[in-house]
């Protein structure tokens, strides 16, 4: 009676653990300390497993080419700066204001869209021309936000912003729109080139590397690397991990682990607890996104051991433990000042101005040597650094601000 | 000796865990270690035992994870930041427990809902107002002295395993008085428990009410413990009734032991911490609950004949 279930749990533990020990054994003994690490042949054994299917060298060697190319425009203003523009003219899609601007956005879920999407709306509200904005929230719903884009292109929209949900998904309802009102896409892409630009930072391998290369100047060679991702099989995600990977394979680091968080702040404390545990130190943590950046250092700072070389994000939250702690710590960034550019683009595409075809934004890291430029105590904790928005109406209060 | 021998086997599931971490992390062993393992574990030891209750009663509670997931928001856009804030808060968000464990309560006795429904609903509306009210995203901080239940140390020893003492304590407290007895009574057969004259209605409600206060107090230790976050209650409410179930726990009501499901709590955090241990996370957790859900009560299903034959 009883005993069947314990039975039947032992057995059932016992035959995952069985599993997971056979398909973990290689990583966990990986490569011992100094490995010479030039050989190609010593990535496979780094720790940091395969690469993501998602890896394109091409677009790697670009985005990390864009990180040194000067951008083009006003520098006080990096949401209107362009790398590399190739400038299209938008003459057909000429016309008189007053405008009414239309916007379908994937969702504002996470404290990341939430400053973008007030920035957009004061951005908005800069512009006396626009006299009507109807935005569309997805809800982070593939479904609702194709329905929401078709309901749009039916009212009497100027131009249509696009901030899609997922790539592959949208691409059809996009393609849908494109003839019939000038369309703008930012942040996540689509698979067409038929929107009138398409606005977006360097990319996530630029993030990625950003955060990596700072770890392996900083850690000295065999020291012990946790890298801690959301979550599998997103193409922006995969991208950062993939290029952390090219740099970590690179270098005399050694990876004792990848974990996934779920982004969730509990879960990576005990992760991160848990390494410590196993391995007494860890010299460096690498992130694919800071949201918890925090809960990884308050790992440390529980178990009483100093804060190592860590990778977080423009968080003020993160900042402002940076700041406080003195850590070694880096903050690429995915900027949310990003959220202006559509509407600025819009603006210039009605009025029949040149825009680039790949509005390509500069990417930003934050160092220690800039971190005092970025921390706003006066900000919520999750406001992000990046928001472009200090010149706008309302700021800080808008924001959450004090 | 019976006691034990009711309850033996999630203990020795949860003695060869704890062996098997330790020969993976020899740092288990000592003192510290442990009590770390304890104070992760105390959030969802204290959600089981919230739990054990309405399930022994022959209910569910599904509303438990978002609720802790409105306890942290709440507290945090409440407190934001402000030490004086503090303990006004807490005392609100043990209110908003014992709200939400009422009206759950009553909603499923007076208007006859069934449980699951019940508590689906609750869960999709507080999930649904933590959005609207915050937008998506959590805003405020919480002060020091919220987190210091979920994150700090008393002596040596964590505020949350000493608050996991009481709780645990209370729980068996209320199991051996009368109160435990017509639970179990009203969980086991209902008419049979009203015709000897329990107040079946009023004591599925008190339980309910303890699963809020559980939910409540869990929800105090995990933002004590990792701070403002919205996906805080994720999934919370299933790892309760695994952790129930894994502890010899009757779902439909009128068997098992609060003790047992406190450490089948203990049992599947072990678990978790050795797939973490073992470099094995993510995705596999939830396939490991499924296993053990179905598992544990189609383990439970095959011994029913035998428990008759040892009653009659």
């Amino acid at each position: 009676m009883n005993r069947s279930i314990a039975a039947l749990v032992a057995g059932a533990s016992a035959l995952l653990l069985a599993a997971g020990c056979a398909s973990d054994k290689p990583t966990a003994t990986a490569t011992a300390p100094g490995a010479s690490a030039s050989a190609p042949a010593v990535a496979a054994s780094s720790g940091t497993g395969e690469q993501s299917k998602f890896f394109v060298q091409a677009d790697f060697d670009a985005e990390l080419a864009m990180r040194t190319q000067d951008a083009e425009g006003p520098a006080d203003k990096p949401w209107e700066q362009a790398i590399a523009p190739e400038m299209i003219d938008t003459a057909k899609y000429k016309k008189d204001g007053p405008y009414h601007l239309c916007f379908s956005n994937a969702a504002v879920n996470n404290p990341w869209r939430q400053v973008g999407w007030k920035t957009m709306q004061a951005e908005v509200a800069l512009h006396k021309e626009i006299t009507k904005f109807t935005a569309l929230d997805a809800e982070g719903k593939d479904d609702k936000q194709i329905s929401d884009i078709a309901e749009l292109v039916g009212q009497d929209c100027d131009a249509l912003i696009v901030s899609p949900n997922t790539t592959a998904t949208l691409t059809p309802a996009v393609t849908a729109a494109c003839p019939k009102i000038p369309v703008i896409v930012f942040d996540r892409g689509v698979e067409t080139d038929c929107p009138v630009t398409f606005i977006n930072p360097i990319g996530g391998y630029a993030f990625g590397a950003d955060g990596a290369e700072f770890l392996v100047e900083k850690v000295p060679a065999g020291g012990k690397i946790l890298a801690l991702r959301i979550l599998p099989g997103v193409d922006v995600l995969e991208t950062r991990w993939s290029a952390a990977k090219v740099s970590f394979d690179k270098s005399q680091l050694n990876v004792v682990g990848v974990e996934f968080t779920d982004g969730d702040a509990a879960k990576t404390k005990s992760i991160v607890s848990d390494y410590i545990q196993r391995h007494g130190k860890i010299d460096g943590v690498w992130m694919d996104a800071g949201a918890t950046a925090v809960a990884a250092i308050e790992a440390f700072e529980d178990a009483g051991q100093p804060v190592p070389a860590i990778v977080g994000e423009d968080q003020q939250d993160f900042l402002q433990k940076w700041k406080d702690g003195g850590l070694t710590a880096v903050a690429p960034t995915y900027p949310t000042y990003q959220w202006r550019t559509p509407v600025i683009a819009a603006l210039k595409i009605l009025k029949g101005e040149e825009v680039p075809k790949r509005w390509k934004l500069p990417q930003p890291k934050i160092t220690s040597e800039s971190l005092d430029t970025y921390l706003q105590p006066n900000m919520p904790p999750l406001h992000y650094a990046l928001c472009g928005c200090e010149d706008l109406p309302d700021f800080p209060a808008k924001w959450g601000g004090k | 000796m019976r006691a034990l021998r009711s309850m033996g086997p999630i203990f020795l599931v949860l003695a060869v865990l704890l062996v098997l971490i330790a020969a993976a992390n020899p740092f288990f062993l000592e003192p510290a270690g442990f009590l770390a393992f304890v104070k992760r574990a105390a959030p969802l030891v204290i959600l089981a035992a919230g739990q054990y209750f309405v399930i022994v009663s022959g209910e569910f509670d599904l509303s438990v994870g978002s609720l802790v997931t409105v306890q942290v928001v709440v507290a945090a856009r409440l407190i934001d930041g402000e030490e004086s804030a503090t303990w006004w808060v807490l005392a609100l968000l043990i209110v908003i427990g014992l709200l939400v464990g009422l009206v759950n309560g009553v909603i499923t006795t007076g208007l006859r809902v069934p449980s699951f429904i019940t508590t689906l609903g609750m869960m999709l509306v507080l999930s649904g107002a933590v959005f609207l009210w915050t937008g998506g995203a959590p805003r405020g901080a919480l002060s020091e002295t919220f987190r210091m239940f979920g994150r700090k140390d008393l002596g040596a020893v964590p505020w949350s395993v000493l608050i996991l003492l009481v709780m645990g304590g209370a729980a068996i407290m209320l199991m051996r008085s009368d109160f435990g007895k017509r639970l179990m009574a009203t969980g086991d057969n209902e008419r049979a428990a009203g015709l000897s004259g329990v107040r079946v209605n009023r004591t599925r409600i008190l339980a309910f009410v303890i699963s809020g206060l559980a939910a409540a107090v869990a929800g105090i230790l995990l933002g004590g413990f990792a701070g403002v976050s919205a996906q805080v209650g994720q999934g919370l409410e299933f790892q309760a009734i695994t952790a129930v179930v894994l502890g010899g726990v009757a779902l439909g009501g009128g068997r098992g032991s609060v003790v047992a499901a406190m450490a089948g709590a203990l049992t599947l955090e072990a678990l978790f911490t050795l797939l973490n241990l073992y470099g094995i996370s993510g995705a596999l957790e939830y396939a490991v609950q499924g296993v053990i859900i179905i598992a544990a009560v189609a383990a439970g299903a095959v011994r029913l004949p035998f428990k008759r034959v040892a009653r009659a």
